[in-house]
């Protein structure tokens, strides 16, 4: 069994009966009041109508926390919203998905527009402002430039935005459902194509969950570099939002420069796995592809002369007054906001929330290699900026370190299945690779923040159920807050500096 | 001022110069079937596809618009007759060309049409629509704006309006959230228009094909120009392909 620092939670579903609706609520509202952090809350709809719900907690110090709790479909049940507005979101999906209720939730509207309620989007029930002078502008859901889609209203009272409404679910390809249909162990083609810029971090965290369900441990070497896989994502993704900004603003030297900076790492991923977007390198019981002395030689090479040109165009566009001018006090989330509505990631460090998880859940990876956290306290625009390029730093300090391991050749990928030869199929069916009765939660830390996965198995050891959980689930309402008396010219930045995932939101 | 200078110093010129003929090093492209015949019928590469790209009847064959270029089934195959290669010259404009077998190993470059040379040849205004598409065909038709691939030399362009359009680059499997927005902006754009269908999704819904959220009608309405097979594709699998098409010299 993992430690208590892991990025990971086993729960044995059968040794534990879930608590009723009510009580499982209350002790979540217990939870919330002790401070712990709510990381998601969801259900698993059984067939007799019965819902099954999981609360994933993460407390002051230790391990991860979960509170199962058991309704029946149309239940109500005391929303956590009213006094803990962090539960917003997940109740909303809660609802949207399982048909349970939270009573009193100030705003219970779909967030992806699922199921039986597909293509009704028209039909969004949006909040509206009254006055003379107020009027609204709508957005989307196709925007001006190549970007996912998404519906954006502005409510405003002259200049000034009064509110925005993110009304998203566009994108919504109905992952969950789909993943339950394939081999379990052959799911890795599926999580990187969840969100494509995260193809790492959802890849590793299916690939932990499974071999956590299976019992298997890695080789150090292999969960290395797999740590290395997701800094070169980080510093691409980030790159992508620093280039963004920049083009935004036209501070056209910033763009230029960041678009072909990101060239020469996603390039640099691509000659270690084949891919850009690293898909294919990560896989159940490893990764594929190891680094050779040659490689290593060329990627030193590569971040060498990246470290270089980064540094001097950070330092140019940090300097420059009209910069400075567009981002700082523009976009601003106080410290207290960003609490209360439980955001996360990269988002949650720039209003000054330190929490990290590859510092706070270390693993064994981060305990032996530690990550520096790093944390701004702006909350604006300026803040997002900034905490990216210094992400991007502590990701090249920590890519040095590693490259410097002595052997980062790929171990052979550890065999998670009995072999088809070994085991012939014995009616009625023979038992899943995974451990029967098992909820596993795993989290990875990716460039926007934690991505959280949960896979029950059931009696045979067949998955019961799957839910992802992007970061920018929780992230979208920060953005919407920070728009707030701001004016409608300044959100191109807002939203970049934010740099949210649409499909990982409508999965 | 001395920043900026010293910062355009360190850029240099980083313009690809012949996307036909650059090197994608390390790609993990097309798929290879070797001259030698599968003998032993295993089926071991179909388990190991995720988006049921290979078939063996009548004989082995791989079709692109499925395939995610994963590289899975390589390492499956008891004979080793599979391989990817780092080739990127990928696109079609009939979507069975797509389909790869070891008579015909790889599909053959685009023919250039006369009459969309004539309209587009000098100038070809793209407008993105991404229809549950995952962000990684996204950014890598964004990228093609960038200074290293800078398609803008070519005298093509993405714009933001359907009403400057010429074609829809279209990502993504094609949600049913997506189709009627998709539709409205197909319908602003004005005639003559093409449809360039980009990555795996777009082409067959693969990885997503069976999904209960998928609406694919509008690509039964409207057969796509270009296909751009991928997962995503490589920028300069796109960008050669509509530089093939329409006869712009490289």
């Amino acid at each position: 069994m993992m430690g208590p620092a892991a990025p990971a939670a086993l729960l044995l579903t059968h040794e534990l009966s879930p608590l009723g609706l009510d009580d499982w609520a209350a002790a979540c509202a217990m939870a919330l009041g002790r401070g712990e952090r709510l990381l998601t809350l969801f259900g698993r709809p059984e067939a007799d109508g019965a819902v099954i719900t999981t609360a994933v907690f993460l407390p002051t110090d230790g391990g991860l926390q979960l509170l199962r709790g058991r309704g029946q479909r149309n239940q109500h049940f005391a929303s956590l919203t009213p006094a803990y507005p962090a539960a917003q979101m997940a109740e909303r999906e809660l609802w949207e998905q399982t048909g349970l209720v939270p009573e009193g939730h100030p705003w219970l509207k779909p967030v992806r527009y699922e199921g039986e309620r597909q293509q009704q989007m028209g039909q969004h029930p949006f909040f509206t402002v009254r006055g003379q002078q107020v009027h609204e502008v709508g957005v989307g859901p196709i925007h001006a430039s190549v970007i996912e889609p998404g519906h954006f209203r502005f409510m405003c009272h002259g200049e000034q935005v009064q509110h925005l409404e993110i009304q998203l679910g566009y994108q919504h390809r109905g992952i969950e459902p789909l993943l339950l249909r394939k081999p379990p162990l052959a799911l890795s083609t599926q999580l990187e194509t969840v969100a494509g810029d995260t193809s790492i971090a959802y890849a590793w965290g299916y690939c932990a969950a499974v071999e956590a369900l299976c019992s298997v441990a890695l080789p150090p070497q292999a969960e290395l570099l797999r740590g290395i896989a997701l800094e070169l994502e980080r510093i691409a993704m980030h790159l992508v939002a620093l280039t963004g900004l920049a083009t935004d603003i036209a501070f056209l030297q910033g763009g230029a420069t960041y678009g072909r900076l990101r060239t020469a790492i996603i390039n640099a991923t691509m000659r270690i796995c084949g891919s850009r977007f690293g898909r294919g390198w990560l896989r159940p019981g490893g990764v594929r592809f190891g680094i050779d002395d040659a490689l290593r030689h060329d990627l030193q090479q590569t971040l060498a002369a990246f470290t270089r040109d980064i540094t001097q165009i950070n330092d140019h566009l940090l300097g420059a007054r009209s910069v400075q001018s567009r981002f700082q006090g523009v976009g601003v989330l106080a410290h207290q906001a960003a609490l209360d509505i439980g955001l996360v990631g990269l988002a949650a460090r720039a209003s000054g929330v330190a929490l990290d998880l590859r510092t706070r859940l270390p693993g064994a990876l981060y305990t032996r290699m530690p990550v520096a956290m790093r944390v701004e306290d702006g909350g604006d625009c300026w803040a997002r900026l900034r905490l990216r390029m210094r992400e991007i730093d502590e990701s090249l300090r920590w890519l040095d370190a590693a490259l410097h391991a002595p052997d980062l050749a790929a171990p052979p990928l550890a065999p998670l299945a009995p072999l088809a030869s070994l085991a012939p199929p014995t009616p009625p069916a023979p038992p899943g690779p995974l451990q029967p009765h098992t909820l596993c939660v795993t989290l990875q830390e990716g460039f926007r923040g934690p991505v959280l996965q949960a896979l029950e198995t059931g009696a045979q050891g067949q998955l019961l159920h799957y839910k992802l959980q992007d970061p920018s689930l929780l992230n979208w309402f920060g953005l919407a807050l920070v728009m707030r008396d701001n004016e409608i010219s300044d959100f191109p930045i807002c939203n970049k500096s934010f740099d949210l995932s649409y499909c990982g939101n409508d999965l | 001022m001395f920043k900026a200078i010293a910062v355009r110093r360190a850029q240099g010129a980083q313009t690809l110069p012949d996307p036909r003929r650059a090197q994608a090093a390390g790609f993990r492209g097309s798929p290879v079937i070797g001259a030698a015949a599968c003998t032993t019928g295993c089926q071991a590469c179909i388990d190991a596809c995720p988006t049921r790209a290979i078939t063996i009847e009548p004989a082995l064959q791989i079709d692109l618009g499925r395939c995610v270029m994963c590289g899975d089934c390589a390492p499956a195959c008891p004979s080793g007759i599979l391989s990817l290669t780092p080739h990127y010259r990928l696109a079609t404009a009939q979507r069975g060309e797509l389909t790869i077998s070891a008579a015909r190993p790889a599909p053959d470059p685009v023919k250039t049409s006369a009459a969309l040379r004539q309209r587009f040849g000098r100038s070809l205004k793209l407008r993105s629509v991404s229809a549950g598409g995952c962000n990684a065909c996204e950014l890598e038709v964004n990228a093609l704006t960038n200074v290293n691939f800078d398609i803008g030399r070519y005298g093509i362009d993405i714009v933001a309006s359907p009403r400057h359009a010429d074609g829809l680059v279209l990502t993504g499997p094609v949600t049913r959230n997506m189709a009627e927005a998709l539709q409205l902006c197909w319908d602003g754009m004005p005639e003559p228009k093409l449809v360039i269908a980009v990555g795996a999704c777009a082409i067959s819904g693969a990885p997503f094909e069976g999904c209960d959220a998928l609406d694919r009608g509008f690509l039964d309405r409207f057969k796509p120009t270009l296909y751009v097979p991928g997962c995503p594709p490589h920028p300069l699998s796109l960008l050669c392909g509509l530089l093939d098409l329409l006869g712009i010299p490289s």
